[in-house]
């Protein structure tokens, strides 16, 4: 087990490398000089041109730019907004927001999707599984912008109960309307994952032996059917987990959330390379993470897989 | 003229309010039966984004920023948000016989938010400062006319001094600017925030001071969330002619402006930027007497690339004036636009001193007959096919192609929208001269005079000229403009270069811009300056 992580630790590094190296020349190859945007419509002032491209080290060469730019990265310096601010404190203003949007969605759709799933899966075929293969389905096939807008309408337009927007990112109760967008689609796919998995268990092998053997029914599904049954749950749930953080864009947008996808939006816009690579770096290391929790998982929910 | 009229209506209506406000105090307002008492300590919330820069007053050139700094620094003159007209502030009188040498004697009682007092050096020493390259401040040409800026900011290198000899302080209260040359509206440039005065404490960090600024403005500096919020408050003891009428602004952040209608809608922000396009068609039934629509000193154009031989010869001036003959402009504002536009009649906006109705002819009315008459006159346009340059990340799209429409059905000339991803994207092609035929381009005013609209646009050689129009004839007048020994002078002799304009048509007017927006009903007596700001010393915040 040790070596295993150990292993998959080393893995990291050449992922990690390739996709900072990607996304820093594919940021810097989009079209359009972002300095020169600076000035709008106007032409910008040559002079004052060339000395702030110096001061941001844009004037290099664009392999001696990525050469200081993983460089500092080493030494933890993610580099500088075009405003001067360094690039970690935007993150570290943006990821803690995020993440607990993340979270949030993240347990609504584990708990709530395990459920459901759980509950349509023992009553195959009778109208609570029907209810739930219909409404899964409409919520897979509602794009999550269209979902927004109907939330904001009737939750915080119509009903009220809510403001149309987060008015403190850093509340959990206000951020509980965009988790539940967020996390909706999701829901949906653990749903109907966990209740085809409990599908195919409940008649498997050592259900039987279990129910034969007189354990409470409580146990059977709980330790026996469940945990065979998560495997594929908790593999999509560890890639969604990155997922939910990163794809928070639309949602942040809607509800006016001040997270990563705010804050990277911001940045595609002005097209300030820095910052969205130390986002996408942030980004990675959280993908990565999670893919090593799910392979750590595996072994927990069923010995027979071994590693080393 | 439509246009004209309309925009005479605001204005005076405007002015109505503010006298009505001025004599009545708390007991104004009478017609209007949403107003209540006010709470004078109240504050406000404003749809805003994060800025691009440090909060330095030479450095903002987006809106950002922009509107906090106008917030936070008052500089010698500002322009009345009613009519638009010059209006001293910090500066007691400006004086001057040839327009090229200045005298400013300012008012006593003025102080920075730190409670030292503003001197004739905090305006030469910011100056001094903003204008030097190793500054790096974006809005650092402002200062070319001054004597000396080339020694601070030359084109290329390092500056070889740290002042221009331009600037001279006589003493506490007076002193003297020297310019290369006359420009008569001078005075006129000073309203812009980049002249704004700083206090001895910013020259020791200017990027801290960007982090918590102060100001000698209407409101002082409270705190900056980044990407969250800027909280300014009423400054007590603010000298100005425009005092506060409430405690504060919260400028927050909006990342999409209908997130920012919803909050608006349901009372959970105050003031308004601009209603956002999916918003527009229902705004004005949302929001009642609440909603906004007045014109705004800006405009939207397309130009030709004068720089390709196809657009070139004098017969060409006939096909351009044509292709503009062939736009209904009304139809397409009123429908695509949402009437958020006002067609134009000129290349300078209503509400800009010197803009004079209709200078654009019988060009810029829709006439299919004529236009395609013109066109075949002037020889055609190059394989009957014409492209415009836009951005598309900017909502262009809509209007660009019910443009191209118009143009083809008239005059059977094939007219497509060319898009290129982004505003980036498509300044750069602009600037490197690499159009082809047409491209978008628009004007917002930096100061209300027809000569920004038309000199900085249109001059040879002016830093917006994306046209790469060049006339002499143009350019004559405009130099007669600058050396004239009044404002009022210099823009009637700016409406002759603007009949030039219309001679040549190097880039057709399409409409003005409109400020659409709208307030909560925690506010009232919010209105809006040409330059689509809110003048957020006269918004009054009620009692809750």
């Amino acid at each position: 087990m040790g070596r295993f992580v150990a292993r998959r630790l080393l893995q990291m590094i050449p992922v990690f490398v390739g996709t900072t190296t990607l996304i820093f020349f594919m940021v810097r190859v989009l079209p359009g000089d972002p300095v020169a945007a600076m000035w709008g419509d106007k032409a910008p002032d040559p002079a004052q041109l060339a000395a702030f491209k110096h001061r941001m080290g844009l004037d290099k060469s664009m392999i001696q730019q990525y050469l200081d730019y993983m460089g500092n990265l080493l030494t933890g310096d993610f580099g500088q907004t075009m405003a001067g601010r360094k690039v970690i404190d935007v993150i570290g203003e943006a990821l803690p927001v995020t993440m607990r949007l993340a979270l949030l969605a993240f347990a609504i759709e584990l708990v709530l999707g395990v459920a459901i799933g759980l509950f349509a899966g023992l009553r195959r075929g009778k109208s609570f599984d029907k209810g739930t293969l219909l409404f899964t389905l409409l919520l897979i096939s509602i794009p999550v912008p269209v979902l927004g807008f109907i939330f904001q309408n009737v939750f915080a337009t119509n009903l009220g109960w809510v403001t149309p927007t987060v008015q403190n990112s850093e509340n959990l109760g206000q951020l509980l309307l965009p988790a539940v967008v967020l996390g909706s689609l999701s829901l949906a796919y653990v749903a109907r994952l966990t209740r085809t998995s409990i599908v195919e268990n409940v008649k498997a092998d050592y259900m039987r032996t279990a129910v034969a053997k007189g354990l409470p029914r409580r146990k059977v599904i709980g330790t026996h059917l469940l945990r065979n049954s998560m495997i594929p749950v908790v593999t999509f749930l560890g890639t969604d987990l990155g997922a939910l953080m990163g794809g928070a864009i639309v949602t942040e947008g809607i509800f006016n959330v001040k997270g990563v996808g705010n804050a990277l939006y911001h940045a595609i816009n002005l097209k300030e390379g820095a910052t969205v690579s130390g986002f996408v770096v942030v980004l990675v290391l959280v993908y990565l993470a999670a893919s090593l929790i799910v392979d750590l998982l595996y072994a927990v929910l069923d010995p027979r897989i071994r590693y080393a | 003229m439509r246009g004209a009229s309309q925009a005479k209506w605001v204005v005076a209506a405007v002015a109505v309010a503010l006298a009505a406000t001025a004599c009545g105090g708390g007991a104004s307002g009478g017609g209007d039966a949403a107003n209540g008492p006010v709470d004078a300590a109240g504050t406000f919330s404003y749809q805003s984004s994060e800025p691009q820069n440090p909060l330095q007053p030479a450095n903002a050139m987006e809106v950002g920023g922009g509107r906090v700094i106008k917030s936070l620094f008052k500089g010698l003159v500002d322009y009345d948000p009613a009519t638009g007209a010059l209006r001293n502030q910090v500066a007691e009188k400006i004086e001057t016989t040839d327009a090229q040498n200045y005298t400013v004697t300012l008012k006593s009682g003025w102080t920075f938010h730190d409670g030292t007092p503003v001197t004739a050096a905090s305006f030469v020493d910011a100056w001094n400062w903003g204008a030097n390259t190793k500054s790096g401040q974006i809005n650092s040409d402002w200062f070319s006319d001054i004597a000396g800026y080339e020694a601070v900011h030359p084109e290329k290198g390092d500056p070889t001094a740290e002042t221009m000899s331009g600037l001279k302080v006589v003493d506490d209260t007076h002193f003297t600017i020297q310019l290369t040359g006359p420009v008569s509206y001078f005075q006129y440039k000073l309203g812009y925030t980049a002249f704004s005065p700083l206090p001895k404490a910013f020259f020791t960090d200017p990027a801290k001071y960007g982090q918590n600024p102060v100001g000698n403005g209407p409101y002082k500096f409270v705190s900056w969330e980044h990407n969250k919020a800027i909280t300014v408050a009423a400054y007590d003891q603010y000298a100005g002619a425009d005092k506060p009428k409430n405690g504060g602004i919260v400028f927050k952040n909006y990342s999409q402006s209908e997130a920012a209608y919803k909050d608006l809608v349901s009372d959970n922000l105050d003031v308004l930027d601009q209603v956002d396009p999916a918003d527009l068609a229902s705004y004005k039934s949302d929001l009642g007497n609440r909603a906004v629509d007045q014109a705004q000193g800006a405009i939207q154009n397309i130009s030709f690339a004068m720089y390709q031989a196809d657009w070139q010869g004098v017969d060409k001036a006939k096909v351009r004036q044509g292709l503009s003959m062939a736009i209904d402009r009304e139809t397409i504002t009123k429908t695509v636009l949402n009437g958020s536009r006002q067609p134009a009649d000129s290349w300078v906006a209503p509400g800009a001193m010197g803009y004079k109705a209709g200078t654009c002819g019988d060009a810029c009315k829709y006439d299919p007959a004529k236009a395609k008459q013109l066109v075949t006159e002037g020889g055609g346009v190059p394989n009957n096919k014409i492209t415009i340059v836009y951005n598309s990340d900017g909502g262009h799209k809509e209007w660009v192609d019910a443009v191209c429409n118009s143009i083809r059905q008239a005059t059977g000339v094939e007219c497509v929208g060319d898009p290129k991803p982004d505003f980036k994207t498509s300044r750069d092609l602009i600037k490197k001269k690499q159009v082809q035929s047409m491209m978008r381009t628009g004007w917002v005013q930096d100061y209300p005079l027809n000569a920004n609209f038309l000199r900085d646009v249109y001059g040879t050689g002016a830093a917006a000229n994306d046209a790469g129009y060049s006339s002499a004839e143009f350019d004559r007048f405009a130099a007669e403009a600058d050396k004239a020994t009044s404002v009022e002078k210099t823009a009637e002799l700016y409406q002759q270069a603007e009949a030039q304009l219309a001679k040549d048509m190097p880039a057709i007017p399409l409409w003005y811009y409109k400020t659409t927006s709208g307030y909560s009903n925690n506010v009232q007596n919010v209105k809006f300056d040409s330059f689509g700001d809110p003048v957020f010393t006269q918004v009054e915040v009620k009692q809750k």
